[in-house]
């Protein structure tokens, strides 16, 4: 739980230490678990705001247009009917259709693009990108002078709208260039959680004005990892390194939506032979039958003691008071089904239910 | 972080307060601050045995699952039933109301395997460096 010596540290960590934040090592970086406890914090995003430092998070921008650059062949979501001004989430495969990553594309312009990765994957990304981009595109990686402050909750729009007056029109996965603390930034209508909220572009060396400003608001409390978890899950949101990897595809992570059949990409051959293989997986999420939850150790069983899958991610829910858990099985599994989680020392009923866990979110309000 | 004067410690931090031949178990404040909120707890059943330093609850925080320690050997009396709805008693009284078994205890000298609370508090100071 203490500072580990080779993790890089953002710009606000004396920040975070200040707070009395529990920090732990994420993905290389030295990031706040917890400041004042994960249930605290869960009430904090739900009903008011929260406000989450996702520095760590990687930022590049590529020059072109969509298929003079490549880009197009290097997601895998639909990016041709794309206003500007909007955002849209997909992931990038490798030849076998397994996931180099899930990703976020903003649209600043027909020939300008932003794309948002994961802060474990920054490097991989980045090459993949070189590797495939045209050679007349252009291409910046960013990250490490990028800032990002997750400003989540269904107060949100009402804490922002202090600072940004032009924010209330953002629409979902909308983004835009506003001015904030005399900087010129991007702020997208997007988020981790389920709840109304902003992700906030800003520069390295001055998020720590930004993060004490916004923190003035006695409607906004810091929120770490731990509880982003929670929330995340609470949605059934996939997390890079639990429900996809280099071998699940977005497919098996149930991301079909966001997938682009009718174009060509990087992986589409091995994404549609592994449809019909052995090693085709199914996203399940399920209610554990108490408090118990559901662990990324954890196997699932069929109620006949058949091991049918693992536990990709569990915890907890206070939405729902039970544990929850989201998993990949072999055979598809639909809402109702009784399944069972564990390990050798213990077992525990539980249901598959519908996604999201969480269905009053105020995300689209 | 609180410890109190005359009950006995584990290095797992688990406590045991003696009345008679009557223990009383819980984790200390060490634990349930490094836990974090407590979400689940699973108790021994009444009259199981319980055997020093064996397992013998399981408790989960938000995050993670842990095992807690039997301080001292004997038969289960009393559950803290008040957990099974509301586990986060741990966290905020965990001297107290967040008490976890009551045994009858099956031998006094085990007590020479625990820590005093200065014993215990000079432990803590270590595994802080």
């Amino acid at each position: 739980m203490s500072n580990v010596g080779s993790s890089k540290n953002t710009a606000l960590v004396e920040e975070h230490v200040s707070l009395g934040a529990k920090m732990v090592d994420f993905a290389g970086w030295n990031m706040p678990l917890q400041y004042e406890g994960i249930l605290q914090e869960f009430e904090y995003n739900r009903k008011t705001a929260s406000l989450f430092d996702c520095s760590h998070m990687g930022e590049f921008f590529i020059e072109g247009t969509l298929t003079a650059s490549g880009l197009s062949r290097i997601v895998t979501q639909k990016l041709t009917d794309m206003p500007v001004k909007t955002c849209r989430y997909g992931t990038m495969l490798n030849e076998n259709g397994g996931t180099i990553d899930d990703l976020i594309v903003y649209k600043i312009s027909e020939e300008k693009w932003m794309v948002v990765v994961n802060a474990a994957n920054i490097d991989k990304d980045r090459r993949h990108f070189l590797a495939h981009l045209s050679k007349s595109s252009g291409f910046q990686d960013v990250s490490l002078q990028t800032a990002k402050l997750d400003l989540q909750g269904p107060m949100s729009r009402e804490v922002l709208g202090r600072l940004v007056p032009g924010i209330q029109t953002l629409e979902y996965y909308g983004f835009d260039h506003f001015d904030l603390l005399g900087e010129k930034v991007i702020i997208s209508r997007t988020g981790y959680t389920g709840e109304l909220g902003y992700e906030i572009y800003f520069p390295w060396t001055k998020v720590k004005e930004l993060w004490k400003e916004i923190l003035k608001n006695d409607n906004v409390k810091p929120t770490g990892l731990g509880v982003r978890d929670v929330l995340r899950i609470e949605m059934c949101y996939p997390l890079y390194g639990h429900e996809l990897e280099e071998i699940i595809s977005p497919f098996d992570a149930g991301l079909k939506k966001f997938v682009d059949l009718s174009k060509d990409f990087i992986g589409k051959d091995g994404l549609l032979k592994r449809e019909d293989s052995g090693l085709k997986r199914n996203l399940v999420c399920f209610a554990s039958s108490n408090r118990r939850a559901p662990r990324a150790e954890h196997k699932l069983y069929s109620l006949d003691g058949y091991e049918c899958g693992v536990v990709t991610s569990g915890t907890f829910s206070p939405a729902l008071t039970c544990g929850i858990g989201i998993g990949l099985v072999r055979e598809p599994l639909k809402a109702g089904d009784q399944i069972i989680f564990g390990d050798e020392k213990s077992k525990n009923s539980a249901v598959v239910v519908s996604r999201p866990f969480y269905k009053s979110g105020s995300l689209k309000n | 972080m609180e410890i109190i004067e005359h009950y006995l410690y584990t290095k797992e931090h688990e406590w045991i307060n003696i009345e008679d031949n009557i223990g009383t178990i819980g984790i200390t404040d060490y634990a349930q601050s490094a836990l974090g909120d407590i979400t689940f707890v699973e108790l021994p059943s009444q009259d199981s045995e319980v055997e020093q330093f064996e397992e013998f609850v399981s408790v989960e925080s938000v995050k993670a699952a842990s095992d807690i320690f039997a301080p001292m050997s004997g038969r289960v009396i009393e559950v803290n039933s008040k957990l099974e709805e509301n586990p986060g008693l741990i966290n905020r009284y965990c001297y107290t109301k967040g008490w976890l078994v009551k045994i009858e205890i099956t031998s006094m000298e085990e007590t020479s395997n625990l820590m005093t609370a200065e014993e215990y508090e000079s432990y803590l100071e270590s595994i802080e460096q």
